[in-house]
């Protein structure tokens, strides 16, 4: 009977990262960047619970997921708010296209 | 009086010319009539003098009083390696008389120039320098150590520059300052090296502590040839300052000065100052050196009444006579006559300051005629400058009655004396003839100037007697040319105050056997190395010559008097019969022995024998080394700005092809590497993220952390 360890949990870890960064690198719409982003924090509160639960950490691991999933949030919203700031800008959200800071 | 008090008396007294030359110098300018402040200050220092010499003399007569601080510490100052310099007054009998001296007669010259320097350019710049001029003088005397001893030496060569040199628009005084400053460098060099001897061997510029250690043995470099020679080269600071020869030659020249200063400075105050440092140095001087010094001194008074006997020149009369008398002092001081000499210092100091005040004073009515050729008949005119001049050369001719006799008579009882007890006859012989000579050349002047029948009437008739501020010096140094301020026996000194109870001959402190013999110390008699700090003051106090020299003294003492009273009366009635009465012709006679009346005219041609030695010689060697320089080390310059041109042409064509070359192609190879890269920069955050993750992929696969 296979038993579910550590390192299944690292292994949806690791691809819900690829997926994040994946989408992050190659979306156009900050949106979905920001989606992206959302799937590494993800992949990341996974490997803080699978710590959590396989090592000898007792529960801060799953303390600091709760901390991710808060901080998460936030940056959801504000990021969104400049988003949408952006656009009433830009009339766009294209991350190529929003480049006036640079020459 | 307590002690302390004494020494805080004498710092006023130092300092309070340094005061009045400062203000005058600072404020002169604004305040012409700040002079008078000046002699004010001259006024209250010479009371305070006068308070200081009357304690000193009734409170403490045989003790000295020394106060003194440490000044620098070189190492640890207890410690054997160390140097500390003190720097300090001693104040014996001989420096508050000096004191009286000095300040009495500047007051009384600085009285005097209100008058005779009314009107000048730079009136009150001229009391300014009297003042600087009384407060290195005072420095000097006070002092108890070598070191302050030459920094007020330098200081008093440099006001007497400043004031020989007072009228610098006229080309002979500018010359003479130079040539009294330059002659007066000479004899310092001996005494900086002699001190430097002293300094080596004792690391101390204190009189006292160096006769202790001379006493008890330490020797400069373990040699008597070593003491004599210190003891030589100090005195060449002397042979300067006091004029003596051979460097006697800028005192009759510094007589370009304004008169009260050849008083003040070039009779009594200044050219003492070599006698005074001679009697500092007493004790250290060995028989050798002595020898010399007696001999110096003997061969400057002849040289110089030589000179005196021909001279036209008031002034220059005067100051070779100053020369003369000097001689006479360091002579006496040479044969251990040694409170004679002192004693001669202060007459000298009166009756010669007297004198040239008296010379000024018939300068001044004869509107600035100086050549005794020109005058005569003067006594008519003026009285009160005739009889004091009178007085004065009387003193100075050994009359009895007048305070010249006592000191000289002295002088010539210690020579005749010497001549005894070491065979050196020629000394006595010289002293006897330069009292004859002096008599002579003196009465010529009084004769010549105030005597017959007036020679330039257009002058005579608008001479007059001068004013009181000008009398009043006259009077006061006339009437100290009396017998009964120093004695009251007019033929005897040894009855005085000043001889038997103010300054006592101190004790050699030389090794037994350098000394002469009579003034070797008795083995019986304690040393002096025995005695402490505190009894060592004492020794300046002690009568020590042996019996055998007390003895010649005293036998000597009729024979010198008699004698110097037959020269001084034959040289006045010869000096009469050629001036005053016409018996002999003076002019025959010159004509006779025209080589001899040269030779004395010309001062013994030692002007142009240094013109043509010593300033040829300089000029020469000058020249060579001008040449020299302009040849040999200017070529080398030259050659070498060459070498140099042609090495920086190098290196610029170095830095224009390789250094420059270099540089351009880092520039280059930058700017292409700069363009290869910029593709990487897109701006773009996504571009950017990939290559970090592929950074990092392909750092985990290298470091393999797992």
């Amino acid at each position: 009977m296979l038993q579910v360890g550590l390192t299944h949990f690292l292994i949806v870890s690791a691809i819900l990262f690829s997926l994040g960064i994946y989408g992050i690198v190659t979306r156009k719409n900050a949106v979905m960047v920001l989606m992206g982003i959302e799937l590494v924090l993800n992949s990341a509160n996974i490997n803080f619970i699978a710590f959590s639960k396989f090592g000898n950490f007792g529960l801060s691991g799953q303390v600091i997921a709760l901390f991710v999933i808060i901080l998460a949030a936030a940056e959801a919203a504000i990021a969104l708010a400049i988003v949408l700031n952006i656009y009433k800008t830009f009339s766009n959200v294209n991350v190529d296209e929003i480049d006036h800071l640079k020459e | 009086m307590s002690e302390s008090l004494l020494i805080n008396i004498c710092v006023v007294i130092l300092i309070l010319p340094l005061v009045g030359f400062t203000t005058v110098v600072l404020l002169g300018k604004r305040i012409p009539k700040l002079y008078l402040l000046e002699v004010a200050i001259l006024g209250i220092a010479l009371l305070l003098s006068i308070i200081v010499a009357y304690a000193k003399l009734s409170d403490y007569n045989a003790k000295d009083i020394v106060a003194s601080f440490t000044w620098i510490t070189m190492g640890n100052a207890p410690s054997p390696g160390a140097i500390s310099i003190d720097l300090g007054f001693k104040i014996d009998n001989i420096t508050v008389l000096m004191l009286f001296v000095v300040n009495l007669i500047s007051f009384l010259v600085h009285v005097f120039s209100i008058e005779y320097m009314r009107g000048d350019r730079l009136y009150t710049r001229y009391f300014a320098y009297l003042g600087i001029f009384t407060f290195s003088m005072l420095g000097i005397v006070l002092t108890h150590n070598l070191l302050m001893m030459y920094i007020f030496w330098e200081l008093v060569g440099l006001s007497s520059y400043l004031l020989i040199g007072f009228w610098y628009e006229k080309k002979s005084a500018s010359d003479a300052a130079k040539k009294a400053f330059i002659v007066n460098r000479i004899g310092d060099i001996g005494m900086f090296a002699g001190i430097l001897i002293l300094f080596t061997q004792y690391k101390t510029f204190t009189f006292d502590i160096i006769y202790q250690q001379i006493a008890s043995g330490n020797l400069p470099f373990g040699s008597n040839a070593w003491l004599t020679a210190a003891g030589i080269l100090i005195f060449m600071g002397a042979v300067g300052k006091s004029a003596q020869f051979p460097l006697h030659v800028w005192l009759p020249d510094a007589m370009e000065g304004p008169t009260p200063v050849s008083a003040l400075i070039h009779a009594a105050t200044m050219v003492a100052a070599g006698v005074y440092l001679v009697v500092r140095i007493f004790v250290m001087l060995t028989a050798d050196a002595m020898l010399v010094i007696a001999v110096v001194g003997a061969f400057t008074s002849l040289v110089a009444a030589t000179i005196a006997l021909t001279q036209n020149d008031i002034k220059k009369v005067l100051a070779y006579s100053t020369v003369s008398q000097l001689g006479y002092m360091v002579m006496s001081l040479g044969v251990g006559a040694y409170a004679f000499a002192f004693f001669h210092l202060v007459t000298h100091a009166f009756f010669k300051a007297c004198l040239f005040l008296g010379s000024g004073s018939v300068i001044h009515s004869m509107h600035h005629e100086q050549d005794i050729r020109n005058m005569g008949g003067l006594k008519k005119k003026m009285p009160v400058t005739y009889y004091t001049f009178l007085i004065s050369t009387l003193a100075i001719s050994g009359v009895p009655l007048f305070s010249g006799f006592l000191s000289k008579d002295g002088i010539l009882a210690g020579t005749l004396a010497f001549g005894k007890l070491t065979g050196h006859w020629l000394i006595p012989i010289i002293g006897f003839t330069v009292a004859g000579l002096t008599a002579f050349y003196m009465f010529r002047v009084v004769i010549l100037t105030f005597h017959g029948e007036p020679r330039d009437h257009h002058k005579f008739d608008h001479a007059h007697e001068s004013p009181f501020v000008m009398a009043m010096p006259l009077v006061v140094l006339a009437a100290l040319s009396i017998f009964i301020w120093y004695t009251p026996n007019p033929i005897n000194a040894n009855a005085g105050w000043v001889i038997s109870n103010w300054i006592k001959t101190p004790t050699q402190v030389v090794p037994n056997e350098t000394r002469f013999d009579f003034m070797k110390t008795n083995s019986e008699e304690a040393p002096a190395s025995t005695s402490l700090h505190g009894e060592k003051a004492e020794i300046h106090g002690e009568v020590v010559n042996s019996v055998e020299y007390t003895e010649t003294m005293h036998w000597a003492h009729y024979p010198a008097m008699f004698l110097s009273l037959a020269v001084a009366g034959l040289g006045i009635l010869i000096a009469f019969m050629f001036y005053q009465w016409k018996k002999l012709n003076a002019d025959k006679l010159a004509e006779k022995i025209k080589p001899l009346y040269n030779f004395s005219l010309n001062k013994w041609f030692l002007d142009e024998l240094y013109d043509m030695t010593a300033i040829a010689g300089t000029l020469s060697l000058s020249s060579i080394l001008a040449w020299f320089d302009n040849k040999i080390v200017d070529g080398i310059v030259n050659g070498s700005a060459t070498v140099t041109r042609f090495a920086s042409r190098m290196s610029g064509w170095f830095d224009t092809f390789v250094v420059d070359g270099f540089v351009n192609f880092t520039a280059f190879f930058s700017g292409f590497v700069g363009l290869s890269f910029r593709r990487l920069q897109t701006g773009k955050v996504q571009t950017y993220i990939v290559f970090v993750i592929f950074a990092i992929i392909i750092l985990l696969m290298f470091f393999k952390p797992f």
